[in-house]
């Protein structure tokens, strides 16, 4: 069991079997996972609670707050997601010296 | 099992509180005979258990119900559905085949959001969960259990 997954649904109750277990599998799903899931997420704030609570990501967590209170749908979310995510996985895996 | 057990059995489906006498008296037989029979019916398997209905709503205990149909690895389905059993939200749950086996389930919860919890949290990180849809119930027409002597009819349906 991945106790720790972030597992996506497009409505209540409705698992599409994609599923995260870290940062950038989640960069890769959220690719191309249903856009209805990405929204039903966003707007949930599920994104925002697995990515501080689980992966302790507080500042990642504050950059996703931003887009749903901007009410960003559609193929803009997943864009708008996928950059935000891929430049903090930059930032972490380039570390403090240059 | 006869023509007599399964009449009795019949008027115990619908009213379980019945005393050996009310239901001699309905069939036309002896109190002691009900009783015989009943014994070996209960000691046979037949009678499983009785229970009382409740009507949850009526108590004012708001839930919701709501039909699973669950994609699986075949290979893991079985251990699915066995562990899913063991889900006091879960009320009824079997394997099934259409064009693929998959698992349906019966599930209650106190709204949608804790069914949403209960589903993501507990059912989609079983090993070998594929794919899950829901249908939340939102209106009930009919809700029976099979009764005896409705095997008879079922050939002879008509709308």
């Amino acid at each position: 069991m991945r106790d720790e997954a972030f597992y996506f649904f497009t409505s209540i109750g409705n698992y599409t079997g994609v599923s995260a277990v870290s940062l950038d599998e989640f960069l890769q799903k959220i690719k191309d996972v249903d856009i209805k899931s990405l929204e039903f997420h966003l707007f949930r704030e599920d994104f925002e609670k697995w990515i501080s609570q689980t992966l302790g990501d507080g500042r990642l967590a504050e950059d996703i707050r931003a887009i749903r209170i901007q009410k960003i749908v559609g193929n803009s979310l997943r864009d708008r997601l996928y950059f935000l995510v891929s430049r903090r996985l930059k930032e972490l895996k380039a570390g403090p010296v240059r | 099992m006869d023509d007599l057990d399964r009449q009795i059995l019949r008027l115990l489906q619908e009213n379980a509180k019945q005393t050996y006498s009310e239901i001699g008296a309905k069939l036309d037989v002896a109190h002691s005979t009900v009783y015989d029979r009943i014994q070996k019916m209960e000691h046979g398997g037949f009678i499983t258990k009785y229970e009382a209905m409740v009507d949850a709503e009526r108590m004012g205990i708001p839930l919701i119900t709501a039909q699973m149909i669950i994609t699986a690895d075949p290979k893991e389905t079985e251990g699915i559905a066995e562990r899913m059993a063991k889900f006091g939200q879960v009320l009824e749950v079997a394997t099934s085949f259409s064009e693929e086996l998959v698992i349906i389930a019966k599930v209650v919860a106190k709204d949608q959001s804790e069914l949403h919890s209960f589903i993501a949290r507990s059912i989609a990180p079983l090993p070998g969960v594929l794919r899950i849809r829901t249908a939340i119930v939102t209106r009930k027409y009919k809700e029976e259990r099979f009764s005896v002597g409705q095997e008879k009819k079922l050939s002879k349906t008509k709308e």
